[in-house]
């Protein structure tokens, strides 16, 4: 696993498992066997671990994120992604490995959470343009953008959570990013919202030309929204194109035939987690949409 | 026409009123209340290391306030014990060895309650021009660094992913709150300081829909409380920072009571 092919899906029961055929689709992140980190990259990491006491919670991790390449972060709950996420930001130290981010490197940053304490008074319109160059106009644009013109005069701890994610999305496009972080974009967002937002970012990806990076839990907007799939559990076990991932027969074990139990195999396959009776645990991460086992492979598109 | 003194005590707690406002709303908006408690109540070792060494109290207590700040910084990143517990034992523990360390350097007579509450009527000329003069440093400062404070206000880890330099921002606005402190320790003493921050601001809250609103305001709540303390106390000897603080309490609990009742509670 050391010099992390593209779409090896989590090879420790099959090291020399067919993989070639997916090397076929990678369109990016030639240099990602290479140790030093890719110089053309917005963000490009190599060997990343962190300990926290004593416990590995990120080993030997390579990433790239190049302009206009949406790239999505998956795995357990537990696996590392959030971290992984907060080290590229510069929100946290890595204790080894490297990160190169580019000079002119513009984040435009999703957080998981966003509460604003009741304390401070601002509006939403303030809050959009703390620190940028940006009129009501402008504003009132991207709002309606993401779905959310109607709080534009709102207070921010009036929203509730998926009006707060949309007006954070809002703030990090009117930074006119070249990066776009989302961590977990869509809690508190319902489907349809959620689907119309991924649309979104899709778009303004093509249109503007940023490179994104996601985490999520939901394996079929993944699927159907990315450029590149890396899938985590403390060290990167899959990484790829989409359809190529999802045709490979280890993700098809861990995330496609039996998606409904995907995390819970996927969980058990690496950590050995079993409860009282033998049988692999079920997962926390429950908030994955759940779909029938049959026909609930990725790839199909968000419907 | 006022007395000396009490004019003294009126532009003294006044000008401390203006610095107070923008940075006690900080102090509630980023939930520090507690810690500047803390660092305030660590200043009384400060008064007895210028008793130990003869130097000017002012600075003493600003170099063991921003002492303190660091200790709560580094103590802040062990994961043992929950940091308001950290805080009440450093706060607590500080108070204990500062009244003992002032106590024993001072002798018997030393005026402990002038230390705890202050003493607003003892201000002198010097006392003023440290007031007037590290109080317009503060807010010079402080203008320079608000709409970085702000945005970590907000959600800290956005405007340090967004590039605020959050580590030199907090450490900036711990220094003003260490200065503040020092400068207004002998009108208020190290137990009110903290109150004089936080509790015009409180009363301010319900009232604004901008953070600059809420700082106008909190100034506003806090000359007036100053106004009518001193009032208060002239007419009944009560001690003038334990009567402005009063003032204050009175002032927010109102105001929080009469936002409940206009379902204003936002």
């Amino acid at each position: 696993m050391t010099d992390t092919p593209h779409a090896t899906c989590c090879g420790h029961h099959h090291p020399h498992g067919p993989h070639g055929k997916a090397h076929d689709h990678c369109g990016h992140e030639h240099a990602a066997a290479a140790r030093e980190p890719d110089a053309m990259a917005l963000v490009s990491a190599r060997a990343l671990s962190l300990r926290r006491g004593g416990r590995v919670i990120l080993e030997g991790v390579d990433i790239d994120i190049v302009a206009g390449e949406i790239v999505t972060l998956i795995g357990p709950n537990g696996a590392g992604k959030t971290t992984l996420v907060r080290l590229l930001l510069g929100l946290e130290a890595a204790d080894g490995g490297q990160i190169r981010r580019r000079e002119d490197l513009r984040i435009g940053y999703v957080p998981q959470r966003f509460d604003i304490d009741r304390a401070l008074p601002m509006t939403v319109e303030r809050f959009l343009s703390l620190g940028l160059d940006v009129r009501r106009a402008d504003i009132t644009a991207v709002l309606r953008d993401v779905g959310a013109e109607h709080v534009i005069d709102r207070q921010l701890a009036q929203l509730s959570g998926g009006e707060g994610q949309r007006v954070v999305l809002a703030r990090a496009l009117l930074r006119r990013p070249n990066l776009l972080v989302l961590d977990e974009p869509v809690r508190g967002v319902d489907a349809t919202g959620e689907a119309e937002l991924y649309t979104l970012i899709g778009r303004l990806r093509t249109e503007r030309g940023f490179g994104v990076l996601l985490v999520s839990h939901d394996l079929h907007v993944v699927m159907a929204a990315s450029d590149r799939v890396l899938c985590l559990n403390r060290h990167v076990c899959c990484s790829g194109v989409p359809k190529t991932v999802a045709k490979h027969p280890e993700y098809v074990r861990l995330f496609g035939a039996e998606m409904a139990r995907a995390f819970a195999i996927y969980e058990h396959h690496h950590d050995h987690a079993h409860d009282l009776a033998g049988r692999p645990m079920p997962d926390a991460s429950t908030d994955t949409q759940v779909a029938p086992t049959s026909g609930a492979r990725g790839g199909e598109g968000a419907a | 026409m006022l007395e000396p003194f009490l004019l003294r005590a009126l532009v003294a707690a006044l000008g401390l009123a203006l610095v107070a406002a923008p940075l006690g709303a900080l102090v509630v908006w980023q939930r520090m209340a507690y810690f500047g408690e803390t660092m305030a109540q660590a200043s009384l070792l400060g008064v007895a290391l210028s008793l130990a060494v003869g130097g000017d109290v002012t600075v003493s207590v600003l170099v063991v306030a921003m002492l303190a700040a660091l200790l709560i910084l580094l103590l802040s990143r062990q994961r043992v014990l929950p940091l308001d517990s950290v805080l009440g034992l450093l706060h607590h523990g500080s108070l204990a060895a500062g009244v003992i360390a002032t106590a024993a350097l001072a002798g018997p007579s030393v005026d402990l309650l002038g230390y705890l509450f202050g003493d607003i009527f003892a201000v002198s000329q010097t006392d003023l021009a440290w007031i007037w003069g590290g109080g317009v440093l503060v807010l010079g400062v402080l203008y320079f660094i608000w709409q970085p404070l702000l945005r970590l206000a907000v959600h800290e880890e956005l405007a340090i992913a967004e590039g605020v330099p959050g580590g030199r921002i907090k450490a900036a606005f711990m220094l003003l709150l260490a200065i503040t402190i020092a400068i207004a320790i002998k009108i208020l003493g190290i137990l009110l300081v903290i109150a004089f921050l936080i509790v015009p601001a409180a009363a301010a809250r319900p009232f604004a829909r901008t953070p600059e609103q809420m700082v106008a305001i909190t100034a506003l709540v806090a000359v007036a409380g100053v106004v009518a303390g001193l009032a208060l106390s002239a007419r009944s000897d009560a001690p003038g920072g334990p009567a402005i603080v009063l003032v204050l309490a009175a002032m927010a609990l109102t105001s929080l009571v009469r936002a409940r009742i206009a379902g204003r509670g936002d």
